[in-house]
């Protein structure tokens, strides 16, 4: 089996793993790192989003091989010394969560798309970046709430 | 009102653990030396089984074990059941076919599981199901409810004839016939209620592990009622007696009535456990699995008539409908189209003379059971798409035609066994329409117009059954089980408490709601209360989630619960203050004496009570802890108006929902932040059901909607923002005079959606879900006055 290494919310890490093992199972089996979900098996839920070399992609969707040398941020890198990412402080203040399965995708998918489209976020742009991360719970109403608020104070 | 009691906004305790990714759903729980359980399933709708071979699997790289009906039949391992008995008009029980853990003999729908395997990795599972080999005997399929009764349709069971599980009915037929013969105007919708897959963003999940040391077993399961999943388990499956059985039920991650059943996986992870050995054996449904597998949603085929007489009076509402139950009744199956459903056939209004007919049957699809509003979202959908209509044909403002008819005097007595306790359906309705400005809609749709855009504007005035429920009535209606829930109040000698549920919280925010009630009710701040569920051994015994019941019911049980402990604590104040109990007052928090400055906290009353020094434990026990079961006295009865707005884009059918405004009552909210939540969620799933999902099967039973690719679940652009507004009158029938929340938006949205959507289009139905091709079907009329 491969062996291969990367950076994990600050952390080298490394491991082998077969050539079909996919970067969310590494993430979760390896590295015990549960706050990243897998909720399809189709690419469309987005339960699985984390940050590889800066940017959002879907951990369900990449050989975990392809990713060796690169650095990974997820949900559980997010709060630094006990503070929380002001997106995670959001989700919570304008209660953009219910069942929590699919936040941590939804927290690691808004901060991408501050990344990309700034802090100062029309209610339209979010729904439409949000195309990919699905959610059953909320009506997504809160969510873009809690985006549009997370990003003027990232 | 304190920032953590009764009506505050209080944010959610429970949010740090899921914002942070420490969470603790069943996926994320792995057991020392834990296998993977993989299942073999049917690639056919409807098949004999004549032979499995397994022994090449069996000696494949890794498997500790195959298993098949066969060996479950062989260990006494039995079926799943349906827990509701619903009796036909003719007086006979219900045809229930048998449900078995793994096939035996026959599979009846696309992705019935026909083995288990169990090995250590599931590339090793995958790989050695590949090697078993099943020959089978295709049968044609019987996939369509309507023509499932006819001569000739494939049967499914060979217990239910004609495919038919039974034919119910409700309500009095000769005097709704006689209403009809002399209305002024019938109204007559033909109406299809689409199959709807619940698709929680968890997957269903499930670790059965048994202990030979112990002969015990443990199950870890996405379950909203795991005592319910044990007694199951328990009682009818009979795989262990309930003291050798503990359910977990940790973090879910959603479950719209879809993690309510028990289901053949849960089973045979536990019994698989014990075959290989004892080695903890894990499955976790992948998500084409669970459209194969978790029981749907809805699938309702309906005729609906509604009586007038010449003053815009209802004097009777008709139904027939043929209800799909799958290929086997889910646990609670039988109950939806039943008594969840034509109940709440009155809807909002008097109508004195109320008949419906339920025809439920088998087809070769996957089981049909509660989803979010479980029968009163197909109700509401038929009365209001009704009301709306019958106001077109009579030329009446849709809102006066409902305003004529509302029952606006209380307790009111329905011809469908509902006795209605409170509501002001006028005040909601007056509110929604100020909201919504509905007195602009011309205005807006000519503006609309001009943009080359159809508008329309569509009432839902839903009205439900929640929590639930009496035991004794629902007995009377054919429950197997009692509708009360349990609750137990801990308090430490520190006078920080823990509330021991049987509810069971996966997103409904409990470990906030519930603990907000504590701090109302005994003065401590909310984060010393800590809320524990979803374990059947920490928790005696619970009825679980589902229902809009966790707080008319739940909490109200915690109610009694804390009334108990309101009571020792003051007789033990009353001791260490040295005065007479009846002198003793609790308020914020403080034991008093009556005209005196004696005055204890409650941690210090708690402490006194561990202590027991000071009062004679011959007749005060020492310690504080009190439990209460309770039983509600009647249903509760959420009501509201939700209005749609939209816009159609003629050239390409494709809707747009421009506005929404829900005014709902749900008696006292004990946080309207959560509520509103709740609200939003149940919206989004109605608009759902009108505008983007089904559920579609080929002829041939074949799953067409297997995946998110073709399952249309709503985005976060198919939605608007929400307009909330409440009006509040509270239920008499508990304390706490809550109604319940959790179904209201699922219940209503449908009607409003397709009730705007018509008079946008000037049509009198579009089939849900109103994709861009239907819409553009149905606007041929449009196209073709313009040539």
């Amino acid at each position: 089996m491969p062996a291969i290494s990367m950076t994990v919310n600050g952390e080298k890490v490394c491991g082998d793993v077969e050539g079909r093992t996919l970067l969310v199972d590494f993430i979760r089996g390896n590295l015990g790192k549960t706050g990243t979900h897998v909720g399809c098996d189709t690419s469309q839920c987005g339960a699985c989003v984390v940050h590889v070399d800066g940017k959002a992609i879907k951990s369900c969707t990449a050989l975990a091989v392809a990713c060796d040398g690169v650095t990974v941020n997820t949900v559980e890198g997010l709060a630094k010394n006990g503070t929380l990412h002001p997106m995670q402080e959001a989700f919570r203040e304008h209660h953009g969560l219910q069942c929590g399965f699919c936040t941590p995708g939804m927290i690691m998918a808004g901060i991408d798309i501050v990344k990309r489209k700034g802090k100062k976020l029309k209610e339209e742009t979010i729904r439409e970046e949000l195309e990919g991360n699905i959610c059953r719970c909320t009506g997504y109403h809160n969510i873009v709430k809690a985006i549009q608020a997370g990003a003027a104070k990232m | 009102m304190s920032d953590t009691g009764i009506g505050a906004r209080m944010l959610r305790k429970e949010d740090h653990r899921f914002i942070t990714g420490k969470g603790r759903y069943t996926d994320d729980i792995n057991l020392p030396g834990q296998a993977v359980g993989y299942f073999l399933r049917s690639p056919h709708a409807h098949a004999e089984i004549k032979k499995i071979d397994i022994k090449k699997a069996e000696k494949a790289p890794g498997v500790l074990c195959v298993l098949t009906g066969d060996d479950a039949a062989a260990d006494n391992i039995g079926g799943v059941i349906c827990g509701w008995m619903i009796h036909s008009k003719d007086g006979s029980p219900m045809k229930a076919g048998p449900h078995p853990v793994l096939a035996q003999g026959k599979v009846r729908h696309v992705g019935d599981q026909v083995a288990v395997v169990v090995a250590h990795t599931m590339a090793q599972a995958k790989a050695a199901a590949e090697m078993i080999n099943v020959s089978y005997n295709v049968l044609d399929a019987n996939v369509d409810p309507v023509a499932s009764q006819k001569r000739g349709a494939p049967q499914v069971h060979d217990v239910a004839s004609r495919n038919t599980v039974f034919e119910w009915e409700l309500g009095d037929k000769a005097a709704t016939d006689a209403a009809f013969s002399s209305a002024a105007h019938i109204t007559t919708l033909d109406l299809v209620n689409n199959r709807l897959a619940p698709n929680a963003m968890e997957p269903r999940a499930a670790i059965g592990s048994y202990d030979a040391g112990e002969d015990h077993y443990t199950l870890y399961t996405t379950s909203q009622n795991p005592h319910v999943a044990r007694l199951v388990i328990s009682a009818f499956v009979g795989l262990a007696p309930e003291h050798k059985l503990r359910v977990i039920a940790p973090d879910v991650g959603g479950g719209f009535g879809s993690k309510i059943f028990i289901y053949a996986e849960e089973v045979v992870c536990l019994w698989a456990s014990k075959r290989a050995g004892g080695v903890p054996v894990k499955w976790v449904a992948d998500r084409s699995e669970a459209f194969l597998t978790d029981a749907n949603g809805r699938d309702h085929v309906t005729t609906a008539e509604l009586a007038t007489d010449s003053n815009g009076k209802i004097t009777g509402l008709r139904a027939k409908t043929i209800a799909n139950m799958g290929a086997y009744l889910s646990t609670f199956a039988s109950s939806v189209p039943t008594y969840l459903y034509a109940t709440l056939l009155s809807g909002q209004y008097n109508i004195p003379n109320i008949y419906a007919e339920v025809d439920a049957v088998y087809t070769n699809t996957s089981p049909v059971d509660a989803y979010r509003g479980a029968g009163r979202p197909e109700a509401t959908y038929v009365v209001e798409r009704l009301m709306e209509t019958a106001a077109r044909e009579l030329g009446m403002d849709p809102a006066e035609f409902r305003a004529r008819n509302f029952v606006n005097s209380f307790p009111h007595q329905t011809p469908v066994i509902m006795c209605y306790d409170a509501g002001d359906y006028g005040a909601s309705q007056k509110k929604a329409m100020e909201m919504i400005d509905y007195a602009g809609f011309e205005k807006r749709k000519a503006a609309s117009a001009r943009k080359g855009k159809l508008r329309g504007i569509g009432f839902s005035n839903y009205i439900e059954a929640c929590g639930i429920a009496p035991s004794a009535a629902v007995g009377s209606l054919g429950a197997g089980v009692g509708l009360w829930e349990s609750a137990e109040v801990r308090v430490n000698p520190v006078g920080t408490v823990e509330i021991l549920t049987g509810s069971h919280s996966h997103g409904q925010g409990h470990e906030t709601t519930f603990a907000q009630l504590v701090s109302d009710r005994l003065g401590i701040p909310a984060d010393q209360v800590a809320i524990v569920h979803g374990d059947t051994d920490k928790v005696q015994f619970g009825m679980g989630t589902y229902g809009s019941r966790s707080g008319a019911v739940g909490m109200t049980a915690i109610s009694k619960a804390l009334d108990k402990i309101e009571a020792k604590a003051k007789k033990v104040a009353a001791h260490v203050m040295e005065a007479s109990e009846s002198d003793v007052e609790f308020k914020d928090g403080t034991f008093s004496v009556k005209g005196t400055d004696k005055a204890m906290a409650f941690g210090e009353v708690a402490l006194s009570a561990y202590v027991a020094h000071k009062f004679p434990t011959s007749e005060i026990e020492p310690g504080l802890k009190e439990g209460a079961f309770h039983d509600p006295t009647n249903f509760t009865f959420p009501a509201g108006c939700h209005i749609c707005e939209l816009e159609v884009d003629a050239d390409t059918g494709v809707t747009e929902i421009v506005d929404w405004v829900a005014v709902d009552d749900f008696g006292n909210v004990i946080n309207p932040m959560i509520v509103e939540g709740q609200v939003h969620g149940g919206i989004a799933q109605g608009v759902g059901q009108a505008l983007t999902e089904a559920v579609v099967y080929d002829e041939g039973g074949q799953l067409l909607t297997g995946s998110y690719m073709d399952y249309c679940m709503p985005r976060a652009d198919n939605l608007p923002s929400f307009k909330l507004g409440f009006t509040t009158t509270e239920c008499p029938s508990n304390p706490l005079g809550i109604k319940g929340c959790g179904e209201a938006g699922a219940i209503a949205a449908p009607a409003a959606v397709m009730n705007a959507l018509t008079s946008a289009l000037g049509v009198k139905d579009v089939a849900m879900p109103a994709t861009p091709q239907n819409v553009w079907n149905a606007m041929a009329h449009l196209r073709e006055a313009a040539e």
